[in-house]
């Protein structure tokens, strides 16, 4: 019978706490550069242009398609060889998760603005509103608050995917785990930690989410 | 006679091969009202929709008080900004209401004087209140449209309109969305405006709001202007068999 003994766990916790701030700070940056990405492709896919909307399709199924974990690989060693520029992980980690969280933010998107009867924006424009002014005062608004829900779950991925960046070595929460493990020789009680400390974090966030769906949903 | 408000010459639309407009001309004076009448599918909508250029004629000539665009393969595309301007001038209703759904009805009101004119909060808001008042719905500033019944919808839509003080306003069917008991609240404050001066444009079915309060009837057949002729006469003694035929349907039924 295994001894679990979680006191070890103390000596680390400067490391574990290390590991919380970058996952949540890269969260932060690749919802913020997801939702970007994902609003920047919504529009070229709605837009009259046939080239903007191949262009937004094209980049939207190859994220949506191909693993995230061959993507942050893929721009951290392939990318800088073939544009020359050097990434460190961390920007190579939040390009390639914002544009994975993109591509699956931009299906969102469009589909909450599709959702918007075609009235609003005409009435819009018949009020001597711009296109960009209607859509950017009218439907998005009206359009983000049905998107609440999915948006949301879309983010709470984005923060498990986060999880991904150790194997380029950026210090998140999964690698300072792994650093503690090789350390005290004690994996199980580590990444029972490094878990229990994704669920605390999350648990709260998905409470929150379930609460307003169900304060707002009732509404409609 | 006063100088034309409106005035549309040559205008033709198709979608796909489907001819709506052939050839559509007729002018609307200052402080007009004209009623535009004709089966459903004759292109009613699509010509008020050309109009305010929510829909782009394939070629013609519309001029609303001293703007005018030209269509057709040698007229360039009107410019975005231009054709916001336009539409700026040109107030239009809708059968479906279509309020802001995400904002109040003082919001409603005040959005486009604060966007669209760029005035400041506090004027837009006066002057939202203003028109608010003139369609009876001062009262209701502070609440959202879903709360409101289908008459107040669509007065608040007038009043939506009335705020970007256009040159002109478009019905299109504004009433045809109503229970019965809310079509007179709708049609008095459309009746108010005819009688303080806007030169109005409006397609109805209500026949005889039209006789009362048009000076001018245009009836519209298969994409055609049949008739156009004063309003009590096209109504009491239509001289074509498609304007006759097309009335019978509506004395049938006594209004
Ligand atoms: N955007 C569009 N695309 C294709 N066809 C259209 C479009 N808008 C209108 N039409 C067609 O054009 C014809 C005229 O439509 P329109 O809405 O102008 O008629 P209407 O006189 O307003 O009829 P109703 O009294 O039913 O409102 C119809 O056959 C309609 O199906
Ligand atoms: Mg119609």
């Amino acid at each position: 019978m295994y001894e679990w003994d979680f006191s070890i766990l103390w000596a680390y916790r400067w490391l574990f706490l290390d590991g919380v701030i970058m996952t949540v700070s890269l969260t932060v940056a690749v919802v913020l550069g997801g939702l970007a990405v994902g609003l920047v492709a919504a529009m070229g896919m709605l837009s009259g242009s046939r080239v903007l909307k191949a262009g937004s399709l094209a980049f939207t199924e190859l994220f949506r398609c191909t693993p995230i974990l061959v993507q942050l690989i893929w721009c951290y060693y392939a990318l800088p060889i073939l544009t020359g520029i050097e990434l460190s992980p961390i920007t190579a980690s939040i390009l390639a998760l914002s544009c994975y969280g993109g591509s699956f933010y931009s299906e969102i998107i469009r589909g909450g603005i599709v959702s918007i009867e075609d009235g609003q924006r005409e009435a819009g424009l018949a009020l001597g509103m711009t296109p960009a002014l209607a859509m950017r005062r009218i439907v998005l608004p009206q359009a983000l608050r049905r998107m609440v829900p999915a948006l949301m779950n879309q983010s709470i991925l984005q923060f498990k995917n986060t999880s991904l960046v150790s194997v380029l070595a950026v210090p998140d929460l999964v690698y300072q785990g792994q650093i503690a493990a090789h350390d005290s020789f004690r994996p199980l009680e580590t990444y029972t930690a490094v878990a229990v400390a994704y669920l605390a974090i999350l648990l709260p966030l998905t409470l929150f989410v379930r609460h307003q769906d169900a304060k707002f949903g009732g509404a409609r | 006679m006063n100088r034309a408000m409106i005035e549309i010459q040559g205008l033709r639309k198709s979608f796909g091969t489907l001819e709506v407009l052939r050839n559509i001309n007729f002018s609307v004076a200052q402080g007009g009202v004209v009623a535009l009448i004709g089966p459903s599918g004759s292109g009613k909508s699509t010509l008020l929709r050309c109009m305010n250029l929510l829909v782009t004629p394939d070629s013609g000539r519309i001029s609303v008080g001293d703007m005018e665009f030209d269509f057709g393969s040698r007229s360039p595309r009107p410019r975005t900004r231009a054709l916001a301007a336009f539409r700026a001038r040109t107030g239009m209703v809708f059968q479906s209401f279509n309020l802001f759904g995400h904002l109040t009805v003082l919001g409603n009101v005040m959005e486009a004087p604060l966007r669209v004119r760029r005035m400041p909060a506090g004027a837009a808001r006066d002057l939202a209140m203003a028109q608010l008042s003139k369609v009876g719905l001062a009262d209701r500033a502070d609440q959202m449209p879903h709360t409101l019944s289908g008459g107040q919808k669509q007065r608040v839509a007038i009043a939506r309109a009335l705020a970007m003080e256009p040159q002109v306003m478009l019905f299109d069917e504004a009433t045809s969305a109503l229970d019965p008991e809310l079509v007179g609240e709708v049609l008095a404050t459309m009746r108010a405006l005819a009688t303080a001066g806007m030169t109005m444009v409006i397609v109805t079915h209500e026949i005889a709001f039209a006789r009362e309060v048009a000076d001018r009837i245009v009836f519209m057949r298969d994409g055609l202007v049949v008739e156009d002729g004063p309003a009590r006469d096209v109504i009491d003694n239509p001289q074509q068999e498609a304007t006759r035929s097309f009335l019978s349907h509506f004395h049938a039924t006594p209004a």
